[in-house]
Order: structure tokens, then sequence, then C-alpha cells
């Protein structure tokens, strides 16, 4: 590692006063520095200052008032999974958090943390995308359909603070995740959301970032069952090829995991 | 030849008991003492600065900006250690090729002089006050490199127009080595009514021991000593290379101190190029010097596995005896040669070709080819399951091609219960050894007759199920040192041990072997409580510092118990008869007529006794004690094996295929091994386990891969897939037993087995599942869904 300032705000303000002025000179938001400090370890990454926001007890929350979801920005992974009323409401979403890395990372890794990322392998991001709803920062509210910009990009500036995220909850939700066999990230991950705004489906893993797959989507609606997303093909331009998969492999998998996301709606 | 068998009498903490492991509390609650935790007065930190290239001409180092930067002690390159006339890293077996000609040897430098020939080979080494600082400096350093076209595949590197590696060696070609007569097979293969033909590849492993490399190396000025802390898996033979060929001190110079060593997996048995230059640079600049991988560098810089290109074919005759075996083998070596690397190919595989088989013609060639990767060399197994895996793979496809029961074609060609001592083709005499008992009992557990209907019951639910089997045999307990001396070998593989019997009886074993996770603590300390008679408890194990222990050859090959423990119960021996002379004087009676039993001394045929406390006591506190006796009960003892040990079995894989994505589940493991004596049945279990789970990581998920530069792409977890207990189903173990003839204690050695056995029974099982001849190592989902894919299309055989 390089040196780097720690710095611990006791509050969202002054985390955000401090990357106003920051920011620009290089610091950067630590969440649960679960990606942030092994790309640092190797010296890939050189903040002037890393502000933890982890620590913050009001980012730190699952709220559900009727089908109204907030999670606050540095809420843990396990957090999450664990919510006993969320696993209800939307139990795609308590599935996916349960699944992210092993339980070292679910109790550091944030929300937050992982959807700011926008790790073209990650999990939440197709959780976000497919269930919508808005990103709530320290500056303003962005609808998810704008928040997402391709490989770790998204539409933050950088030093706007992730605080949160709300949303309706979705009728029925699955994940379906085919695990990258060295990293568990997701090869694939598929998560699909029966919304007031109809189906949608989210893919992550495909290799150029989180995106939702109309094929898929327009197939389910007819018919929200796992038989009805069997053979249907996705834009080949989504995905890309690596040492664990082809892009041939992800894209036929996007369909294998939404047909098994759609199982485990009906308690498959 | 050892010929007696020793009988244990059973023992709550003996010989067969199921002791808990007496070194597991303190690693598990974290109070172990690993090279890194060892920290000295005024010690720097060492860092390295590697080649990001895998082929590139140094052609100059500007070091100005980094010696100055703060912090730094000193910084040094290679040819500072050339003008200080530290040599090379050398090879410690040297391998005729067909010609008669050795092996060739290009130097390995513990700093590159000229060329860094794979990325990750050391350029320069930093040191500094602190470790952060050695880095900075090392960021500073500025190498122009001619970068160099690279060749990292084994076979394509032998090709005309490969890229050039070492003038040395023409062509990349390391040796040409053969085993067996090349007319001789020819013929048998042309006259055999069947021949079975197989390519396959081994693949390269990385090793991914828990605890990385690290190395502290201290000079004292004033006794002109070194000491250098390693996570070595033989102290005294890194003493030797070090100070016989690398650094020219004085072998009594150098103390070799291995503490808790968190796994090894034979990656630790090499003397490497870190800690030659913690030592060397201690004595430079004064002070301490430590080194600790980080997993980038580990994954970098050890010796890495395997690696084999094998093309192989296997004659019988119409009823399915095999008649000859041919084998033509390209190895890779990687760019340098490790400690240990050109004898794994050729004498710890070749030999082992015979398998648990009658095949009475096999050859075997084997080319070692030199490319721009880290170095290869033995990894748990070490040739045995490379050998294996091609036997195996070959045997199940004859069986199917003969329309044959692969169990049934096994047990046809088995070397049957009355042929031992057998004499194979390929050099080795197997001493015992039951493979049909094996065979049965793994057919009776794993319910072979029911296995058609558990294949269809499959089917229905829309599952591929397969079910594959691997007889291995492995020869361990490495090694006679005149055998191996004549097959090249530098060095004996004898294991020596002191015993010192302490004044209250308690026994302090000082053993050669160097454990780094096998628990020798315990298993020894059984061992002696049952030979000696006394409480387990009284026993103590210290292995790994050459300033306290003999002599010794370390750990590898399966060897400890076999060889290590041989000469622990030779030391017994020794403390059992000088004993007999302290008693016989203490009860006035003839030494000859003094018996030990479990712990006593007693005149045979009378009541008259002594306790082993009572004589260790007398010992050093002589006062009534035989006139010519020199007091004190401390003995040493050497074994140097007569034979390897022959531990075999028969592990059987079943599986299912998820034909629409291709995932694997193994469903069941049955593993039946002859590991002759039992010591410590959990210890033996554990090891059996783990080796099933590294097997299953090569079978499954694990494979090194470079890119046609030379850019190691699997150099972490996030791309190098290790296996995880969710992999692997409850494995259900059996043993037989058949005891080793030639050491008392019957014992074959158990830790490589696992290893040995596994690859070869997924892979006959991946392909049974699938209905297909093979494929390639590792089987990942999406290779499996790649063959469904094209039966589909050619209209689904089965
Ligand atoms: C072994 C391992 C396995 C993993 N497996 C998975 C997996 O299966 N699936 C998966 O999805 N992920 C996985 N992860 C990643 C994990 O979920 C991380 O926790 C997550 O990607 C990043 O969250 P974090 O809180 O640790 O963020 P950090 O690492 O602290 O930060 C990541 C980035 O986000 C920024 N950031 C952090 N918090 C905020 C915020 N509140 N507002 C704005 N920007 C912010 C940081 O500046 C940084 O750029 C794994 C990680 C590890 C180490």
């Amino acid at each position: 590692m390089y040196r780097f300032d720690y710095v611990r705000p006791k509050s969202v303000d002054e985390a955000g006063k401090f990357l106003a002025a920051q920011a620009k000179n290089g610091a950067k938001i630590l969440g649960g520095g679960q990606s942030l400090l092994p790309t640092m370890k190797q010296r890939l990454a050189q903040p002037s200052a890393l502000v933890a926001v982890a620590g913050l007890a009001d980012l730190n929350y699952v709220r559900v008032a009727g089908n109204k979801v907030t999670i606050g920005g540095a809420t843990l992974h396990d957090t999450v999974a664990r919510d006993a009323q969320l696993q209800k409401l939307v139990p795609g979403l308590t599935h996916l958090a349960a699944h992210i890395g092993d339980p070292a990372v679910r109790n550091r890794g944030t929300f937050g943390g992982s959807v700011a990322n926008n790790d073209p392998a990650a999990c939440y991001p197709s959780a976000v995308l497919a269930i919508g709803g808005e990103i709530i920062t320290n500056k303003r509210r962005i609808a998810v359909d704008q928040f997402f910009k391709g490989l770790f990009a998204t539409a933050l500036a950088e030093d706007e603070i992730l605080t949160g995220w709300e949303f309706t909850a979705p009728k029925k939700s699955g994940y379906g995740k085919f695990l990258q066999p060295a990293s568990r990230f997701a090869i694939i991950g598929a998560f699909v959301a029966q919304t007031d705004a109809g189906v949608r489906v989210a893919i992550t893993g495909g290799g150029n970032g989180v995106f939702r797959a109309k094929p898929l989507e327009d197939a389910l609606a007819k018919s929200f069952s796992a038989a009805a997303v069997e053979g249907v093909k996705v834009d080949m331009s989504h995905f890309n090829g690596d040492l664990h998969a082809s892009a041939e492999y992800r894209a036929h998998l996007a369909t294998v995991m939404t047909g098994r996301a759609v199982a485990s709606c009906h308690g498959g | 030849m050892e010929k007696t068998l020793f009988k244990a009498k059973p023992k709550a903490d003996g010989i067969g008991a199921k002791v808990l492991r007496r070194e597991d509390q303190k690693f598990i609650t974290g109070k172990g003492h690993y090279t890194d935790d060892m920290n000295r007065p005024g010690q720097a930190y060492a860092y390295f600065l590697r080649s990001p290239h895998a082929h590139a001409k140094i052609r100059s180092i500007d070091i100005a900006a980094a010696k100055s930067a703060p912090g730094v002690v000193a910084l040094f390159v290679g040819k500072n250690m050339e003008s200080d006339k530290v040599g090379s890293l050398p090879c410690g077996w040297t391998v005729k090729d067909r010609h008669g000609q050795p092996h060739k040897a290009p130097p390995h430098y513990p700093l590159a002089r000229d060329t860094a020939k794979y990325v990750g080979d050391q350029v320069a080494v930093v040191i500094a006050e602190t470790l952060e600082q050695a880095q900075d400096a090392a960021e500073l350093i500025q190498v122009d490199y001619q970068v160099l076209p690279a060749s990292v595949k084994c076979d394509a590197t032998l090709k005309p127009g490969a890229p050039q590696i070492h003038a040395e060696a023409p062509g990349n070609l390391c040796y040409d080595w053969e085993l067996g007569s090349q007319s001789d097979i020819d013929a048998a293969l042309k006259s055999a009514a069947h021949v079975t033909k197989l390519t396959l590849v081994n693949n390269r492993l990385i090793p991914n021991a828990m605890e990385p490399r690290a190395a502290l190396g201290e000079y004292d000025a004033g006794t002109g000593n070194y000491t250098l802390w390693s996570t070595t898996q033989n102290p005294h033979l890194l003493r030797l290379i070090l100070c016989a060929f690398v650094l020219g001190i004085s072998e009594a110079k150098l103390r070799v101190i291995a503490p808790d060593v968190g796994g090894g997996f034979g990656s630790k048995i090499f003397a490497y190029a870190e800690e030659t230059v913690c030592a060397w640079a201690s004595m430079k600049i004064g002070r301490p010097v430590k080194w600790t991988a980080d997993r980038s560098q580990s994954f970098q810089s050890d010796a890495h596995g395997r690696d084999h290109v094998t093309v192989a074919q296997l004659g019988m005759d119409k009823d399915g005896k095999f008649v000859g075996l041919k084998v033509e083998t390209i190895a890779n070596m990687g760019a340098y040669l490790s400690s240990f690397s050109t004898c794994v190919p050729t004498y710890l595989y070749a030999t082992l070709l015979a398998g648990q088989y009658t095949t009475p013609i096999i050859y075997a060639n084997v080319k070692a080819s030199f490319t721009n990767t880290s170095p290869v060399d033995a990894y748990r197994g070490a040739g045995r399951p490379e050998a294996t895996y091609l036997i195996e793979r070959l045997v199940e496809n004859a069986a199917r091609e003969m329309k044959m029961d692969p169990a049934v074609l096994r047990a046809k060609n088995f070397i049957k219960k009355t042929q031992f001592p057998y004499q194979t083709p390929v050099a080795l005499v197997y001493d015992i050894g039951d493979y049909d008992a094996s065979l049965n009992m793994a057919l009776d557990m794993i319910d072979y007759k029911n296995w058609p209907k558990r294949k269809e019951a499959a089917k229905k639910s829309g599952k591929l199920r397969g079910l594959g089997f691997s007889t291995y045999i492995e020869a361990c307990g490495i090694a006679p040192s005149a055998v191996v001396g004549s097959l090249g070998a530098g060095v004996g593989l004898w294991e020596s041990a002191q015993l010192r019997v302490n004044a209250t009886g308690t026994v302090t074993i000082l053993s050669g072997s160097s454990s780094h996770g096998q628990g020798h603590a315990t298993t020894f300390a059984q061992v002696v409580s049952s030979k000696l008679g006394i409480p387990a408890d009284k026993v103590e194990v210290v292995e790994g510092d050459t300033g306290m222990i003999p002599m010794g050859m370390g750990t590898y090959g399966s060897r400890s118990l076999a060889v290590g423990g041989t000469a622990i119960m030779r030391a017994c021996d020794k403390i059992i008869a000088k004993g007999k002379l302290i008693a016989a004087h203490l009860l006035e009676a003839k030494p000859e007529e003094v018996d030990f039993d479990d712990g006593e001394f007693i005149v045979r045929g009378t009541n008259k006794k002594r306790s082993f406390g009572e004589i260790a006591f007398t010992a050093y506190v002589p006062h009534n004690y035989p006139p010519d006796l020199e007091p004190g009960l401390d003995e040493t003892a050497f074994y140097d094996p007569a034979n390897f040990t022959y531990p075999a079995g028969c592990h059987v894989c079943e599986l299912e295929i998820t034909p629409e994505t291709g995932e694997v589940k193994i469903v069941d493991w049955v593993a039946v091994d002859d590991f002759g004596t039992i010591i410590n049945p959990m210890i033996v279990e554990g090891q059996v386990h783990g080796g099933i789970a590294q097997g299953v990581g090569q079978a499954l998920l694990e494979h090194g891969v470079y890119d046609a530069d030379g850019q190691l792409q699997t150099g972490s977890y996030m791309d190098y897939a290790m296996p995880r207990a969710d992999l692997l189903p409850n494995m259900r173990l059996g043993f037989t037993v058949t005891p080793c003839t030639h050491n008392p204690l019957g014992a074959k050695g158990c830790g490589e087995a696992g290893a040995i056995a596994s690859p070869p029974a997924v892979m006959n099982a991946i392909t049974d599942a699938l209905g297909i001849s093979h494929m390639d190592m590792p089987a990942t989902p999406e290779k499996i869904w790649q063959v469904l894919q094209g039966t589909t299309s050619q209209g689904k055989s089965g």
C-alpha cells in the first residue's frame, strides 16, 4: 500500500464536506474496503485519503414500510441477507446478499460500496437495476435507470456519497447466479423482478456492465415461468469472453440463470 | 533389510490409536510460530523487483534514485552477487539422456544477470527499514529491458523457430530421456489385437500452501555464523545446497531453522533465490534481512507442478490382457531447473508406469523443455500423479473400446497377491500388495451392482451420471540411496533420528523429518510410546533445526513415517540395547537374559525387573553402573531404506452432470487404500481427505495459465480456482492392510495417495457420463457444455 490519510467523519454531512474539498486531490470513500483495499494492497490504487462511511449509523439500516423499502448506503451484505421482513418481501434480494463472497466479506462489504463500484461481475447491481426505484445520495436522488453507466462507472460524482436505495418491493423476485469458480463472483447473475412496471430482468457478469435483457423480459411478460425463457437468445453484444467463460457460454447462462431465478420465485 | 515387523500392543496413545493431533491446539488458536513471526534486533526488509516480462534482456539498471530513497539500507543486483562469487542454484539430480549425456543445466542465479527469463524472475533486491520503503524504492529502479519473444508451452517450445531461452540448451531441450526398448514396444504394439491410444495434457498446477514462503537471514559478524529461518521442508538439505553450491561457506557456519511451516505440498522442498539472497545480504549489510512473499509473489515464483503433454498407447491381446505400453511425454521445466525438477518426469514418473498391472513391456520417452514460465518441480505426488492419470485414463478407455467392464479389465491385468515381490519392467520391485482386495472392497462400498440403476434413475431426472475408477499405485518412502544414486541423485535419501532419553524417563525425539502440517509430533510420539512402553505425553518431537538435529533429509515423497519413523525405531532399539546392559547390571543378570517388554526390563523367567524410567535415571545418575559403559541414554540412528514402499488402492468417483450448464456434482466417493500399518487413523484419514480435495481440484478447477506473452493469467485467487469444501461429498474411506516388508513398522506412507488417485477417478467418471473418450483437465462446466452442444447437434448418442 501507498501512504494515505484515514478520515473518520461523524456524519454524512462531515464526510460530504471533506470530499467536496478533497476528492479532486484523490480522496476516496471507504465502504467495507472489500474491493478498494485489495487494489490498494496491490498498489493499483493510490488514494490520498480514505473517508470511512461504513461506521455511520445513519447509513446502516434496512427500513420496510408496507411495500416501500429503503436500504442505507453502508448497510452490510449480512444485514440485508438476515433481515426478516426483507426475506419475506424481496426474497431474491436477501438470497443475493446471502451469497456474496463469504461470511467475512458479507460482514464488511456494504451495499453502497458494491453499487458505487459497479464491478461488471458484482451481484447487487443486477438487483438494483431489475427492481428499479431511486438511488439516494448526499446531494440528490437518481432514478435507477439513469444510474449505471457501464464498466465500473455510475452517475455518481467523485465527491458524492451513496446514502441509500429506495424502491417499491416487486411482487416477485429471484436471483440466479453462476459462480466464477475462483472468485465466486458472478460469471452470470440474473435478477428477475416482477414489478408494477412489468417484468424486469437484469444481467450481471456479461462483461460490459449490468444490463436489462429485453428478450427475456418480453418472454416473461407473456408467461412468468422458467419454461418461457428456454431458448430465448440475448443480444451477444452484451457478452465478453475471458479465461473463465466464452461470450457464447455467458449468453447461454444468462438465459438459464434467468430460468432459475424465475423458478425460485415459484419456490423452485 | 528389516524383516521383523514390530507388533504393537493396543494402547490408547500408541500405534493404531485415533489420537487428537497435539499440534492443532496451537495452530487453531493462532499460537504457532512461523518464519514471518520471527523478528530479530535491527532487522531490515527485502523487497524483490521482479521482471514484468517473460523474456527480456536487461540492458541496464539505474538504481541511483532508488538507492537514495527514504529508508533504503542497500540495493543489490545480479552483478553484486556475481562479484561476491555467489553461485547458481543447482539442480540436485542429473538425468542422463538416451545418449548418456547429462541434462542441460543452464545457470539459475538468485538475481538475474543479463536476461530475465520469466515473469517474476528476480532482477534486484531493495533492503530497507520497512517493507513499504523497500517497495517504494523498488518502484524507482529503472530497468532498461529489451523485450524478447517468449515461449510458454512445453511442446511448442521444442519446435524449430521457437524463441531460444538458454544458450546452454539448444532448441530449449533439457533432455531427451528414455526407459525401456523402443523396438520391443513397437513390436509388442504391432502384434497387439487392439491398441488404445490417448493424447492428454496434465494441467499445470500452482501449489498454494496456506503459508507463503518466507526467509529471515542473520549474520553474526563476531563468529561469522549465519542463521537462516526458512519455510523449507528440509532444512538440512537447504543448508547443504546453500553452503556447498551457492554461498561457498562451511556447512558448520550456517544454521537453518524451519519453525512451524504452514503447508508445502512439495513447493518448499527446493532452495529458492529469495532465501539465498536474505542469507547473503544479511552478511553484506550486517543486519538481519527478512522477506515474506505475498500471495501474488507466491503465484509467480513458487515452483509450479505437473504440466505435461503425453501421447500414450496401450496394446492388448484379444482377451484384454495388456501386452505393452508406450508413453511419449513432454514435460515443462519452466525457465530454470528447480532443485529436483529433472527427476520428477523421469524417475518418479516412468518407473510407475506399470501401475497395478502385469504389462510386460513398457517404454517411455520423456523430453523436458525450457519455457519462459515459473520453474516446475515436485508437487504432491510428483510424477506419480502424472503416471497414474495416464495409466488409469488409458485403462478406462481400453475397457470401453474392448466393451469390457472397467473393473473386470483391471482385475484381469492386476499383479496378483501371490506374485510379490514383483519386478516390473520399469525398474521397481513391488514388495507387497493386494490389488484385488482393495478393488473388491471398493466395488462393495460403492454398491457397483446397482450402479446401472442409479445411472438410469439420474437420466430420468435429467442428469448425466458417471462412475470412474482409479486403481493406483505409488512409490513412497523415498528412497534407497544406492538406487537413487545410480539414477543420478546428488544426495542420499536416508533419514536420521536422535532419541534423547532425559533423566526423568521422558524422551525427546530429534528427527530429520520436517513436518509442515503432517502431524509428526503426534504420530512419532505414538510410535515411541508403543515401542518404549511409555505414555505418549512423555515424548516430545523436535524437528526443523540444523542446530539441534544431527542430520536430516526432510519431508516429502510420503517418506517421513516409512523412513524417518524407521530411524526412530532404530534409535529406540539402540536405547533398549543399552538399557538392557544397565538393567542387567542392576538386576545382576547377563544382558542376554534381559528382555524388554512394554516399558519394562525383565530378567527372562523371573519377576526381577526395572522400569524404563528407573533405567533412564540410572543412566544419568550412574552411582551403581556397569564399569565400562558410558553414562547417558541418548542414541542416534540413520536408516537407509531397502526399497521404496508401495501404497496402492482403489478410488471410485460417482458424479452427476447438469446438461443445461455442464455443472458437475460429485455425489459419492469411495477410497480404499493400503498404506500398510496405520499409526494414527485420524491423521491418515485427514491426509486422504486433503489429497482427494487437491486431486479433485486438479480435475475440475485448477489451472495455471500463461498467455502467449508469458504473463500469468491465473496470478491470484480471483482467477486461480482452488477446491472448497462444497466441491466434495462425504468421502467414504476403507482400508486394506498388507504391511510393508522392509521396515519394522510395516508402514508405507499416505501423504500423496489422495492427490495421485483422484484425478483419473473424476475424469473417468466425467467421460463416462458424457460418453466421450477424453477431456483435458480441468473439466470446467463450459468444456462439458461445449461437448454436449456438439453431441446435440450430431444427434445425441449417449
Ligand atoms: C473474497 C471476496 C468475494 C466477493 N464476492 C462477491 C460476490 O460474490 N458478489 C459481489 O457482488 N461482490 C463480491 N465481493 C465484493 C464485495 O461485495 C464488496 O464488498 C463490494 O463490491 C464493495 O463494497 P465495499 O463496501 O467493500 O466497498 P469498498 O471496497 O470500500 O469501496 C468500493 C468502491 O466504492 C466506493 N464507495 C464505497 N462506499 C461508497 C458510498 N457509500 N458511496 C459512494 N462510493 C462508495 C469506494 O470509494 C470504492 O471506489 C467480494 C469481495 C471479496 C473480497
